[in-house]
């Protein structure tokens, strides 16, 4: 757990209590109209677009001293970009971080849901590249806003369509769109389509930030959020035939870990936290100790790093 | 049970009519104070030379540009309803649903990089059907209808001949089995014995659907085919118009005279 | 062995000590000044100010020795500095016509009321090395001052056609509302005016340049004619709302174009010249000119103009016109990607062996 000090050079949460007001207004129209894009007038943050700075404004515009945050990146809390935005927030509020998804009160996230199920009172907030799933469709902004305000989402089909009538199967395997409270067809973001049905009727508040395109987005919890698909080809989710190599896992999204330059590989859960704390109540995966050999996981397994 | 039993063909009541409209372009005339009624399963020529206005008359007819005055008024569950002065969704919904436009190029009616049965089915995907199956079985008996082989459902349209684009282009309009089409030189562009069938069919398939259509062409031959009824435009301005057989076989304004004897000619 | 998974803290703790480094370069060189850059580097901090959204030449300067003169990196330390600054209101709109000139030209005619000026300017140098620059030759040419002072008068070339009818005037829009602030609010589009000239002023030089050049060598079919271009200081006052009066806050050098383009009329309008306005902090000639070319072309969809080309398209430009964003997301591709990366993956592999099951089902049938 990461303590550090707020810098009294900054405001709290780096943005001035205006701007914070303002993407509250525009969070509470989102969560208002569930899968709405609503604009906003998104900040210049220290961290580049395109680096999480719509889901680093909606945490900034939330979070408060009593709050927990928890931030991950392609579902684990040491990658690079993920540590640099929970040490941008140590430093501009001084707030408690942690690794634990379940003592989290915020969680900041690119490209995964944590596996373990959320809760009410939870937010996760989402960092969105590109929050219009038309766009691929359609390049111009004025004619995709129509799209939505008139429900006109036949071309989605066409791609899905498309994609049945060469593989058999829709192949898409991110960025999976889904249909939000039966109105707003919406981007998910980049999380693996594996991701998609913890979506619907989930407790916790999901909020979609993308600062360069100016757009918030928000699924009120225990809201219907059901992924494109055919009456004659549902939706389905990725599958792994072997367990996580760390953890044993056997429900949980799997990386690819290339081991060594010849072929050598194992599939270990994405999700550092869920497979650490499965880890540290005993459930042992056949090739823990060939990664502690690599130094991929800490040695000495029974206790999380944290502690 | 007099209503019910009453044929499509007796309906006494136009589904488009045309109420004195003109557009101009800055200073220059489209098309000036054109008025008429097209009743259902009736086909209509417009012909002309180029410049003579009649694709601008039918970008007004069809919804797509709004004219500088005058009305146009669409028969939508009995009511007339006047094309531009109900909501751009409204609007919208019947260009998809209730009227099809057959463009002379078929790279603007098709979609280049989607396959033909996507190209058929998205259609009927707009108006809400979500099982791919079915989808692609009415895909597929488009595809035998226009004469594309059910083999080719699965390639796009950049690898057909003109011919079998603008076939293609005329399935997808006519999945959702509208009650008007509008068609630009939909022959335009192609081999005289592609044409020949390309009109055979569209002959054919007007006449079974009893579908309404507006045709506009240069080509009087075209015209003779499909049409019942002929407008012959010129400089913006309707100069005769009539049955198709007496106007082509009876020309009375000189221009028309001059059409006719063109065609003689060539 | 390669396995690269851990991001670590320490790791990253670590490069920012490495670009500290890097940056220093040679410490046998002495150190260089933030006012020497402010004094010596004077057209790469108008850059940094305009990109960057902010009219201040110490911090631009330091934002060039910071980010070892990467210009655009530069320009987004300004814009996330921007971001803390609270807002206390607007100027006063300045007036370009009581510009304090320092350059003036015209090249729609060969004398104007006020006259040509031509001031600092690299037009009319020969592109040769000065070698003594760089032996330290301090020869610190003084400009010699003319034997006349400028006119008190320089009418804005504009002004002067707009007199006789012949200029597209700048009408302001119903009831004059305040006007759009790209700073605070999402561009939407249609985009008003306001909105177009304002994303253009911190739009990236460059890219405003090379869609310049597109409309001048016809991929937007305007010939514009540089009516005026000035350069200067201008005053900057303030009105706070308990005074209720102007304050002079003090003074920008400014760089404004206005180009003259052609306009055959419409059924509403005589022919007339219609206008392309450049706006930019500093001395920043080619980016004003480049603005004031873009807000021409994208006037389009006013005079019913065929909106063909890329610097007619708005959202075109505007969305992609400004560099801090578009370098972010491009350089975001440097984040890890392997969740996405690995469905891929499997998708791809599972079509391989799909299609291999296919063929040897085909095969098998065949024989």
């Amino acid at each position: 757990m990461t303590m550090l000090q707020h810098d009294p050079d900054y405001n709290f949460g780096y943005l001035d209590e205006q701007t914070k007001r303002m993407i509250r207004r525009a969070l509470l129209k989102a969560v208002a109209i569930p899968g709405y894009q609503v604009p906003f007038g998104s900040r210049e943050m220290p961290l580049a677009r395109g680096w999480g700075t719509g889901g680093i404004q909606i945490t900034a515009a939330l979070i408060g001293p009593e709050d927990r945050l928890k931030v991950i990146d392609q579902g684990a809390d040491d990658t690079t970009n993920a540590v640099s935005i929970r040490r941008f927030f140590a430093r501009v509020s001084g707030v408690a971080t942690t690794e634990e998804t379940s003592e989290a009160s915020i969680i900041q996230t690119r490209h995964r849901i944590p596996e373990k199920p959320l809760d009410e009172g939870q937010i996760l907030v989402y960092q969105v590249p590109q929050p219009e799933p038309l766009r691929k469709l359609e390049p111009s902004e004025v004619e995709t806003r129509k799209m939505h305000a008139w429900a006109e989402y036949g071309a989605m089909h066409v791609r899905l369509y498309e994609d049945i009538a060469r593989f058999g199967h829709v192949a898409t395997t991110y960025s999976y769109p889904v249909m939000v409270n039966d109105r707003y067809v919406m981007s998910p973001t980049p999380i693996p389509k594996f991701d998609n049905p913890k979506m619907d009727d989930m407790p916790a508040l999901q909020l979609f930030g993308a600062g360069r395109e100016k757009r918030i987005y928000a699924i009120p919890p225990y809201t219907k959020v059901k992924s494109l698909d055919f009456e004659d080809h549902p939706f389905t989710i990725q599958s792994w035939t072997e367990p996580c190599a760390l953890c044993a896992a056997t429900d949980s999204y799997l990386d690819e870990v290339i081991t060594d330059d010849h072929g050598g590989r194992m599939f270990v859960c994405s999700d550092s936290s869920y497979c650490e704390d499965r880890r540290a109540k005993g459930h042992i995966g056949k090739e823990l100790a060939v990664a502690e050999a690599l130094d991929y996981v800490d040695r000495g397994e029974g206790a999380s790093h944290d502690a | 049970m007099r209503e019910s039993s009453t044929p499509v063909i007796a309906d006494p009541d136009p589904i488009l009519i045309a109420k004195n409209v003109t557009k101009h372009y800055g200073e220059r005339i489209g098309c000036e104070d054109v008025s008429f009624s097209l009743w259902p399963g009736e086909v209509l020529g417009i012909v002309g030379e180029s410049g003579s206005g009649k694709s601008t008359l039918l970008r007004c007819l069809a919804g797509i540009d709004r004219p500088t005055s005058g009305e146009i008024l669409f028969r939508h569950e009995g009511e007339p309803i006047s094309l531009f002065n109900i909501p751009e969704p409204t609007r919208r919904k019947l260009m998809r649903t209730e009227w099809g436009i057959v463009h002379q190029n078929p790279r603007d009616g098709l979609r280049m990089d989607v396959s033909a049965g996507g190209n058929v089915g998205e259609r009927l995907m707009d108006r809400g059907d979500r099982h791919y199956g079915k989808i692609r079985r009415s895909a597929m008996e488009w595809l035998t209808r226009v004469e594309i082989n059910e083999d080719r459902i699965d390639d796009r349209p950049r690898q057909f001949s003109g011919g079998m684009q603008q076939r293609l282009q005329i399935a997808r309009v006519l999945v959702p089995e509208p009650r008007l089409v509008f068609m630009d030189e939909p022959t335009g562009g192609l081999d005289v014995s592609v044409q020949a069938r390309l009109l055979d069919l569209l002959r054919v398939l007007v006449r079974d659907l009893g579908i309404a259509a507006v045709i506009v062409t240069h080509d009087l031959a075209v015209a003779r085919l499909l049409t019942d009824r002929l407008m012959v435009m010129k400089g913006g301005y309707v100069v005769e118009e009539g049955l198709t057989d007496q106007v082509l076989d009876d020309p009375h304004h000189a221009y028309t005279q001059l059409l006719t004897s063109a065609v003689l000619a060539a | 062995m390669y396995v690269a998974v851990k991001g670590g803290e320490a790791a990253i703790l670590a490069t920012h000590d490495l670009v500290a480094e890097e940056r220093r370069g040679d410490v046998s060189v002495p150190e260089i000044s933030v006012e020497q850059i402010r004094e010596q580097m004077q057209l790469s901090v108008a850059r940094v100010m305009n990109e960057g959204s902010l009219y201040d030449e110490d911090l631009g300067a330091l934002a060039l020795k910071q980010t070892q003169g990467d210009l655009i990196e530069a320009a987004f330390l300004m814009r996330a500095y921007r971001t803390t600054l609270p807002r206390f209101g607007s100027s006063v709109p300045v007036d370009t016509a009581t510009m304090a000139i320092r350059r003036r030209i015209s090249a729609t005619y060969k004398d104007l009321p006020g006259g040509q000026v031509l001031g600092p300017t690299y037009d009319y140098t020969h592109r040769l090395f000065d070698f003594t620059l760089m032996a330290n030759g301090e020869h610190a040419p003084a400009a010699t001052a003319a034997d006349h002072s400028l006119d008190a008068a320089m009418p804005r070339v504009p002004d002067i056609l707009g007199d006789e009818g012949l200029m597209e005037a700048e009408v302001p829009p119903q009831h004059d509302p305040r006007p759009f602030d790209l700073t605070r609010d999402p561009v939407e589009f249609p985009a008003g005016r306001d909105v177009r000239l304002q994303t253009l002023s911190r739009g990236d030089e460059g890219f405003l340049l090379g869609l310049a050049y597109s409309v001048q060598r016809g991929f937007g079919g305007n010939h514009p004619f540089a009516g005026e271009i000035r350069m200067g200081e201008v005053a900057v006052s303030f009105v706070p709302e308990e005074l209720g009066f102007e304050i002079d806050l003090g003074e920008i050098t400014l760089t404004e174009c206005q180009m003259v383009n052609q306009f055959k009329g419409s059924i509403e309008q005589p022919p007339q010249f219609t206008r392309g306005y450049g706006l930019a902090f500093g001395h920043a000639e080619r980016k004003a000119m480049s603005m004031a070319i873009i807000d021409r072309s994208l006037k389009a969809r006013e005079f019913g103009e065929a909106a063909e080309y890329p610097a007619q398209q708005e959202e075109f430009v505007l969305y992609h016109c400004d560099n801090v964003e578009a370098s972010g997301f491009v350089e975001h591709l440097k984040l890890p990607h392997y969740v996405d990366f690995q469905g891929e993956l499997e998708l791809l592999r599972k079509i391989r062996r799909e299609q291999k099951e296919r063929l040897a089902e085909r095969k098998e049938a065949a024989e």
